[in-house]
């Protein structure tokens, strides 16, 4: 069980991707875990064949539980049985009722989950509907509960006719993600001292190059103003990088890569932070899709396990119609938080004459513990000369 | 493609974005932007599901006029006609 986060101590197997014996490579995505963040895609760090499951699913498990049995290329069949998982602390379903567990299969070291089994799409239903699947009777592989015998528990129930498929809230538990940000962001205040930055910056120069390669371009392909703002904070990691790493134990680690965390609205109230890896080396295109992609995935539910876990830097905006300037609170054990305010037109004068301008006020908050504010300054400051030449980023 | 089709079309998309908006009971006139609180990514889904299943061709020059519902219904029956 990967740690997607600080503040993580536990996440429940919901789902395996791979079924055992299947060979696998690093990057590739195995199974959904459940976190306060909600449900995550995990990927494998090893390449090789499936040994086995060590963690059923629908349970939880505190973090550095191992979850499967991978047998590298060129490994031998281990001679002893792998150590069982430490104790897994079974699901709790809110009502007392669970239901008998499934009998351990013979090779099954781990606990057996007291959680029922059911597909995400049914546990989600579930969710939504206020139905206990400890009710519910299971008719997929294995006794496992379908979205079909959700629905038809809820027709039991008298429930009302479910909703048409769009009209459903959004697949995130929206209460837990508030508990994390909760979590994180009281740490961040009490473990990091910050100090708080603003540089206003002319990006009308940013605005031409956009209208004017847009103009060619199919909706699809089209950019937007962020992604020049993301690879300008990236390009400037690589210049400055006390505000690009993490710190932990008592000391800073510089990241050699850079991994920008995209602060993304949820709907109904919900933020996270998932990385766009590598956004100093994408080309600009692929930025821009990569960035589409991750908002997409993230509003839907689907973020990936690396992506919560790895942003060496964070990139917040509030969008068009939102504030002049934010100042951001660090995502621990991040050390700095570049946030862009919305683009506005002011007089501005340029080479001794008056004009109106496209501004942006751009920010920081860094830790003080690895920078100063002249450092902070000088890297503000770069970012807002990468943005007077568009056609560089 | 009637009005009453196109305005279903667009009503269709931009529940795809905000699921939990009741259309019916988004003043047609006011700005989607703040209505229905899309951000510019949001917007640029929006146009490009609309290119895609109506085959308009929407420059970016032109996107103040789709930010309401009858302005993007207006946009695009008039582009319909004409192609």
């Amino acid at each position: 069980m990967p740690s997607l986060g600080a503040d993580m101590e536990a996440g429940t197997l919901v789902q395996w991707l791979v079924k055992p014996g299947a060979q696998v490579k690093h990057g590739d995505i195995i199974a959904v875990v459940e976190t306060q963040k909600g449900a995550i895609e995990i990927e494998t760090f090893e390449s090789g064949q499936i040994e086995k499951f060590l963690v059923d699913v629908g349970t939880k498990v505190p973090v550095g539980t191992p979850l499967a049995l991978i047998r590298t290329e060129g490994e031998a069949k281990p001679a002893a049985p792998p150590a069982p998982p430490p104790k897994a602390a079974p699901a709790a379903p809110p009502k007392a009722a669970a239901p008998p567990a499934r009998p351990p299969g013979p090779t099954l070291a781990p606990p057996v989950a007291a959680g029922a089994r059911a597909s995400p799409a049914a546990r989600k239903l579930a969710e939504e509907r206020g139905i206990d699947l400890s009710t519910v009777t299971g008719s997929g592989p294995a006794g496992a509960i379908t979205y079909a015998d959700v629905e038809t528990r809820v027709g039991a129930a008298g429930a009302p006719a479910a909703a048409p498929e769009k009209k459903r809230a959004p697949a995130l538990n929206l209460d837990a993600m508030r508990t994390a940000i909760a979590a994180a962001m009281a740490r961040s205040k009490r473990e990091i001292p910050h100090y708080y930055l603003e540089h206003q910056v002319d990006v009308t120069a940013c605005e031409q190059w956009l209208t004017q390669k847009n103009a060619a371009l199919p909706p699809d392909s089209r950019l937007l103003i962020g992604a020049l703002a993301l690879r300008a904070v990236a390009f400037a990691c690589r210049r400055f990088p006390a505000f690009n790493g993490f710190y932990r134990e008592n000391k800073f680690e510089p990241s050699a890569a850079v991994h920008t965390g995209v602060a993304i609205a949820i709907r109904g109230g919900g933020l996270t932070a998932p990385a766009l890896h590598d956004a100093d080396k994408l080309a600009l295109d692929d930025l821009m899709a990569r960035m589409r992609d991750l908002i997409q995935r993230t509003r839907a539910g689907r973020i990936r396990g690396s992506e919560l876990s790895d942003p060496t830097i964070t990139v917040s905006s509030l969008g068009e119609r939102g504030v002049e300037a934010l100042y951001g609170v660090i995502y621990p054990p991040q050390v700095a938080i570049v946030g862009f305010g919305k683009v506005v037109t002011r007089p501005w004068v340029i080479d001794g004459a008056i004009g109106p301008r496209s501004v942006v006020t751009i920010t920081l908050a860094a830790d003080h513990r690895v920078s100063d504010g002249h450092a902070g300054a000088l890297f503000l400051a770069e970012i807002g000369k990468l943005l007077q030449e568009p056609d560089k980023l | 493609m009637s009005d009453i089709d196109i305005r279903k079309v667009v009503a269709e998309e931009l529940n795809n974005i905000a699921p939990e908006v009741d259309m019916a009971s988004v003043d047609p006139a006011a700005d989607l932007r703040e209505a229905i609180d899309i951000d510019s990514m949001d917007f640029l889904n929006f146009i490009t599901a609309i290119h895609g299943r109506l085959g308009v061709d929407i420059p970016e020059i032109d996107y103040p006029k789709l930010v309401t519902l009858d302005g993007a219904v207006a946009y695009l029956t008039a582009h319909l006609k004409s192609a």
